[in-house]
């Protein structure tokens, strides 16, 4: 195995592009490690993107945050304006793991892993995120719900990689959150992952929402029928029951050792219940 | 909150016993000195590695190594043909047995592969790297068998067969026909059968149990360094050297003198490390090789090929009158014993019933075997299964007559003179003290919040003495250096001292414990059983006695006088009485400078096969909260009350009270082995095998009672394993009262109470609380 | 081929040779023989390997051996000062925060890491820092004392480790 760690996007490009050689990018390792350990993968160059500074920035610009792919969990929970104006994607990339785990994983290595159960999808998805990718054709622009296609399988094409990601500009009174379940208070990967994002007026009326969830499908997944559950209510009991039951209709789980079909339908209900009114409670403060 | 409770109320009448000392191995420990099992290394090593089973059942058909042997720094590899086959014999592993016909079996798979993660193969090579490709090249063929794991299923008549020849045990006549029963236990008491028409409550319930590791945070590691002329120098994280030892000699047919292992500190066992695993075949690569060999296992490998404890299914029946006294009670265990016979069914039948004073009680146990790793001890191997099933029945029967759990316990509880039903009579025990501490404890008074409820159950464990080493070599400056040969893995090194500082009257920092190779002190069985503060220091004292008396010798023959007329007192020799002279008294670091000249080096030998353990009952109470949408049980408070005898480092006895509560909570709750259909396990991590992490669990509080042992000289019983004999009926019986549902299946983990929650609702459940 | 790296270690240059798929773990263990750090599972479960890289709490397990190329990386074996010992290390022995001790280099990394973020943490605040941490023997109930207590000294005399060190040095001097 090799390792690279260029400092340019266009060497970068051309590394992960280079012929005969089975690669895979670094950001944090937490997930790439643990599948080098596990000979899961066995790839011969390892290409660490870390010294690219587009994958390292954190920018606030009046259409929103662009936000680098390995800047790592920490870095973004200690950003105090990213985590005042985005509470619920810092809320999902703080549950990731261990503090130590914080220390390193990043948002382009969560989305990039390919699992349906990573915290910090959902919030992405709910967030309105896009990727920004680099690749051997150029520079495109992925929406985060698009990225994974079913476990360990994304839509980037070869030699193709996640840079940053753009989050928009956010209007006054709008927040979001994120819950997930897991069986202890950490260290597990989510049984059940649950994102809100949403604005209010000023009379309390959800007027633009959107709800993701995650590991009760083969990708995270945008719920349009749960936010159309709740945009034009005031959050009530009617309101929340719908946003139950459209989530619970969204679901195509499977059982494993982390959990029952059954047991993931309800829940979903149940945690966006709990996430959405988080969030209308954090759009109204 | 700790709290200590005596009695008799006991004043402090020691200077060192019963106080809180920094251990003398605590400043490696910190600063990260102390040397672990994978911390050892010899110049010129090679790394070895197992190959191991991806079937959990299949015939080996045929090993090739050719490949793997010309790869380049590939320099020894090892397989069943280097191990000679061995006799059924069974020896003591712990409170367990093992047959060395079964060993040479599990460290290295011979006509089939009995479970995932079976050894096959090992070679060593001159770096990782080359050893992990080395064993790709090994190219084992496999016929593949049908496999069983759930022990329920492995007793059914038409199971898949692990081992052709096992006839079932302990039944008369004997079966004519193989199965995977391995044996069957039964103790009894009057007779139950009869007894409970004498009752007007009867509760009847079956309950199940997943397979729980020990879950120590070091994996098995070992360094071995085989000389030309076979003398072997092991390094190894084991409970007892000297067992791997003999474990290692037979298995290679080695003189056991040619065997030095040094104990390397310990990073957890909870019983999983007294048997051997990677150990012969470090040596039996070493001795190819002609160079040093270090093994460690992935966590992986710890959990495929490393003994957790039996998985189980288990039938309580018990009866009792209106007015609380338990009149029958009958449990019929079903254990899983993994690939080779052996599970902790006997103990568990043993224990099941054991605190309670009962006249009427039959334990049947069946050990049966399955496609899964063989089970190595668990801290109270097989007591806390059995005891599970029958505390949540003692609350279901307190709940039936509408009395209070700990009233009840009382009315039944076990004391001085209780013959109990696995034989024998109790000598002075303390589990009324427990439980009336638990009822007078702030905790049981407090109230509870909504969806909280709060469940108690008590626990029994025998403990055990056995073969015992220690040295005291009293210094030229008066210091003393200890040798003792229980490895220490959880405070024993500072309880020794303190001991010893008691017994000879010299401040503790002045005595340096070791914990001793094989080669440099007598034989010492291993640290398990709860054996190894009683033991060593039970041989401690005796050792500090033999001091004692020498130092008396040698003032009398300074002084001239019989040795008699010289007493030992507080460090000091002085002269018995007025009679025996005008001499001042002397202190004992004078006695060891003059030793050269009144006789020689002064060093205390004791050996002794240690009698007299006593059994520790505890008392535990658990308060836990229930998330009715999600199912989750939080436990919001803990206490753990237990009898120590007496507390020799009350820090460390907390300690034990404190970790196997929160074993056992994770026992309770999320912790089991999960297995997919294709019979491979699918949680061999910690990210899925779910130990409690320090958010999980509330602070742990504890009350040490004090019924001195009266067969120790310091009163101590052994108390490691009891803790985590009650807690998975504590929280059992605390869901129940916060749910009004009787879980009867472990762990309750979300889905299975979020499940039982939803159909209670759906039928009409009036118990049903949340 | 083999990286040759440079690295501050507990403060000193130190230069190694490593394979690209070294873990820093490894590197630290089997290359500079520090073998204080712990490997306890390899996949970032249970933080026995806790290390500090440019003043970040990792696993040493989850970072390759070429990352750490000009960073600085910290162990337990650069925890005491010379015969002086942290608080955080007096306090473990004073609580017996630990019992087989192999977990307790990493809870002795990760809580230094936190009261350098947070020196007046919460009881559940100190436990879900610490959650990456797994014991096996303690039940974490000690730990967290331990972890507390020594919170509390090092905010009420934050510089009393520097004036015993310096004490000691005016003595040996």
């Amino acid at each position: 195995m090799r390792y690279e760690a260029p400092e340019t996007l266009d060497a970068a490009v051309a590394l992960l592009a280079s012929a005969g050689e089975e690669t895979k990018v670094l950001a944090g390792g937490t997930d790439l490690l643990v599948q080098l350990r596990t000979d899961l993968i066995a790839p011969t160059l390892v290409v660490d993107i870390k010294n690219i500074d587009e994958t390292r920035i954190i920018i606030e610009t009046a259409g929103g945050f662009r936000v680098g792919a390995a800047v790592s969990g920490a870095e973004l929970a200690e950003h105090a304006s990213l985590s005042s104006i985005w509470p619920g994607l810092v809320e999902a990339v703080s549950l990731i793991g261990s503090t130590q785990i914080q220390g390193r994983a990043s948002l382009g290595g969560n989305l990039c892993n390919g699992s349906p159960a990573a915290d910090s999808v959902p919030a992405m998805i709910a967030a309105g995120a896009v990727a920004n990718v680099a690749g051997p054709n150029g520079r495109r622009e992925i929406p985060v719900e698009d990225v994974i296609l079913a476990p360990r399988k994304l839509s980037l094409t070869p030699g193709e990689f996640v840079v940053s990601f753009q989050l928009p500009a956010r209007p006054a009174r709008a927040a979001d959150a994120y819950q997930r379940f897991i069986p202890r208070t950490e260290m597990d990967i989510a049984v059940v992952g649950a994102g809100v994002s949403l604005a209010r007026d000023e009379a309390g009326k959800i007027t633009d929402a959107r709800v993701s969830l995650g590991a009760v499908a083969s990708r995270p997944l945008l719920v349009i029928d749960a936010a159309d559950a709740i945009i034009g209510t005031t959050l009530d009991a009617a309101a929340l029951t719908a946003l139950d039951a459209a989530c619970q209709a969204a679901c195509q789980p499977i059982d494993d050792k982390r959990g029952t079909i059954d047991f993931r339908t309800e829940v979903a209900g149940v945690l966006a219940r709990r996430t959405a009114e988080i969030a209308y409670k954090r759009a109204g403060a | 909150m700790q709290e200590k409770i005596g009695n008799p109320p006991v004043e402090q009448e020691f200077k060192w016993v019963g106080t809180r000392q920094v251990r003398p191995d605590g400043i490696d420990k910190v600063t990260g000195r102390a040397k672990f099992g994978a911390d050892y290394n010899l110049p010129g090593q090679l790394t070895g590695a197992v190959l191991r089973s991806p079937h959990p059942h299949a015939r080996i058909v045929s090993i090739d190594t050719s490949q793997a042997a010309a790869l380049q720094g590939v320099k020894a590899i090892v397989t069943r043909d280097d191990f000679n086959d061995q006799d059924s014999e069974f020896v003591p592993a712990g409170e367990m047995l093992v047959n060395y016909r079964d060993v040479v079996r599990n460290v290295m798979a011979r006509e089939k592969v009995l479970y995932e993660g079976h050894a096959v193969a090992a070679v060593a090579a001159t770096s990782p790297i080359i050893a992990k490709r080395a064993l790709k090249l090994i190219n084992v063929e496999y016929e593949i068998l049908p496999h069983v794991i759930d022990v329920l299923d492995a007793i059914k008549p038409d199971a898949p067969l692990l081992h052709d020849d096992m006839i079932t045990t302990g039944v008369e006549p004997a079966p004519t026909t193989p199965s995977n029963i391995a044996k069957k236990v039964e103790f009894t008491l009057g007779d139950s059968g009869a007894a409970f028409a004498k009752a007007d409550v009867v509760v009847e319930r079956a309950f199940d149990t997943k397979p729980v590791h020990q879950g120590y945070i070091e994996p098995h590691a070992c360094l071995a360094d085989v000389s030309e002329d076979g003398a072997a120098e092991l390094w190894v994280c084991t409970q007892g050297h000297w067992i791997v030892r003999a474990h290692c000699a037979r298995l290679l047919g080695w003189d056991v003198s040619k065997i030095k292992v040094n104990a390397s500190e310990i990073g957890g066992g909870f019983g999983g490390k007294t048997v051997v695993y990677l150990e012969p075949l470090a040596l039996a690569l070493s001795k190819k090789s002609g160079k040093p060999v270090k093994m460690v296992m992935s966590r992986e490998d710890v959990f495929k090929a490393s003994g957790p404890t039996s998985g189980a299914h288990i039938r309580v029946k018990m009866g009792a009158t209106k007015d609380g006294r338990i009149v029958a009670a009958e449990t019929e265990l079903f254990y899983q014993a993994g690939a080779f016979q052996g599970s902790p069914v006997g103990p568990g039948a043993m224990c099941a019933f054991a605190p309670y004073d009962l006249e009427h009680v039959k334990s049947v146990g069946y050990d049966v075997v399955s496609n899964r790793s063989k089970v190595a001890a668990y801290r109270a191997p097989g007591g806390p299964i059995s005891e599970y099933a029958v505390e949540s029945v003692v609350d279901e029967l307190a709940r039936e007559i509408g009395m209070d759990p700990i009233d009840f316990r009382l009315k039944n509880a076990a004391k001085e003179g209780t013959k109990a039903a696995y034989g024998p009579q109790f000598g002075p025990i303390g589990l009324i003290e427990t439980l009336e501490a638990a009822k007078n404890s702030d905790h049981w008074k407090a109230p509870l919040g909504p969806n909280q409820g709060r469940g108690v159950a008590s626990g029994f464990w025998f403990n055990i003495g056995g073969e015992t080493s220690v040295t005291l070599n009293l210094n030229e400056d008066g210091t003393l250096t200890l040798m003792a040969g229980t490895p220490d893995i959880g405070g024993l090194r500072a309880s020794l001292c303190l001991m010893a500082a008691e017994e000879l009257g010299i401040d503790y920092p002045k005595i340096r414990p070791i914990i001793a190779d094989t080669a440099s002190l007598g034989y010492n069985f291993l640290t398990g059983g709860s054996r190894a503060t009683f033991s060593s220091g039970m041989a401690t004292v005796e050792a500090a006695q033999q001091i004692k008396t020498e130092a008396c010798r040698r003032a009398a023959q300074l002084w001239d006088v019989p040795e008699e007329a010289v007493l030992y007192e507080d460090g000091y020799v002085r002269p018995a009485g007025d009679n025996a002279g005008p001499q001042d008294p002397m202190h004992i670091s004078e006695i060891a400078r003059m030793a050269g000249k009144t006789g020689g080096p002064i060093t205390g030998v004791a050996k002794i096969n240690a009698q007299g353990a006593a059994p520790s009952f505890g008392t535990q109470i658990a308060d836990v909260e229930i998330d009715p949408e999600t199912g989750r049980a939080t436990v919001t408070r803990y206490t753990v009350i237990q009898d120590a005898g007496r507390a020799i480092h009350p820090d460390y006895v907390e300690g034990q009270f404190q970790g196997g509560a929160a074993q056992g909570i994770g026992w309770a709750l999320n912790e089991e082995y999960i297995y997919g259909d294709d019979g491979k396990l699918e949680n061999p991590g910690f990210l899925d095998y779910r130990i409690p992490v320090a958010s999980d669990l509330p602070m742990i509080d504890t009350i040490i009672v004090e019924v001195p042992n009266p067969r120790h000289p310091y009163g101590v019983r052994g108390i490691g394993e009891t803790p985590i004999v009650p807690p998975m009926a504590t929280v059992a019986n605390a869901v129940r009262d916060a749910t009004g549902l009787r879980f009867t299946e472990l762990p309750m983990s979300p889905p299975r109470v979020l499940k039982a929650i939803n159909e209670a609702r759906a039928a009409g459940d009036t118990n049903l609380k949340v | 081929m083999k990286h040759h790296i440079q690295i501050s270690l507990n403060g000193d240059p130190v230069e190694v040779l490593v394979e690209p798929s070294q873990t820093l773990l490894d590197v630290l263990r089997d290359e500079l023989g520090l073998t204080g750090t712990k490997e306890g599972c390899g996949t970032g479960d249970c933080g026995a390997c806790s290390v500090m890289v440019d003043n970040r709490l990792v696993c040493g397990c989850l970072v390759l051996g070429p990352e750490v190329a000009g960073k600085s990386v910290e162990t337990i074996e650069g925890m005491a000062e010379g015969e002086v010992l942290h608080p955080l290390q007096r306090h473990f022995l004073e609580h017996a925060a630990l019992q087989c001790g192999i977990c307790t280099p990493g809870f002795l990394v990760a809580a230094k890491a936190l009261l350098a973020h947070n020196p007046d943490p919460t009881e559940t605040e100190v436990r879900y820092w610490l959650a990456g941490n797994l014991c096996r023997c303690t039940g974490y109930d000690k730990i967290i004392r331990a972890v507390m207590d020594a919170a509390a000294e090092m905010r009420q005399a934050p510089n009393a480790r520097a004036e015993l060190k310096d004490q000691l040095q005016h003595a040996g001097a």
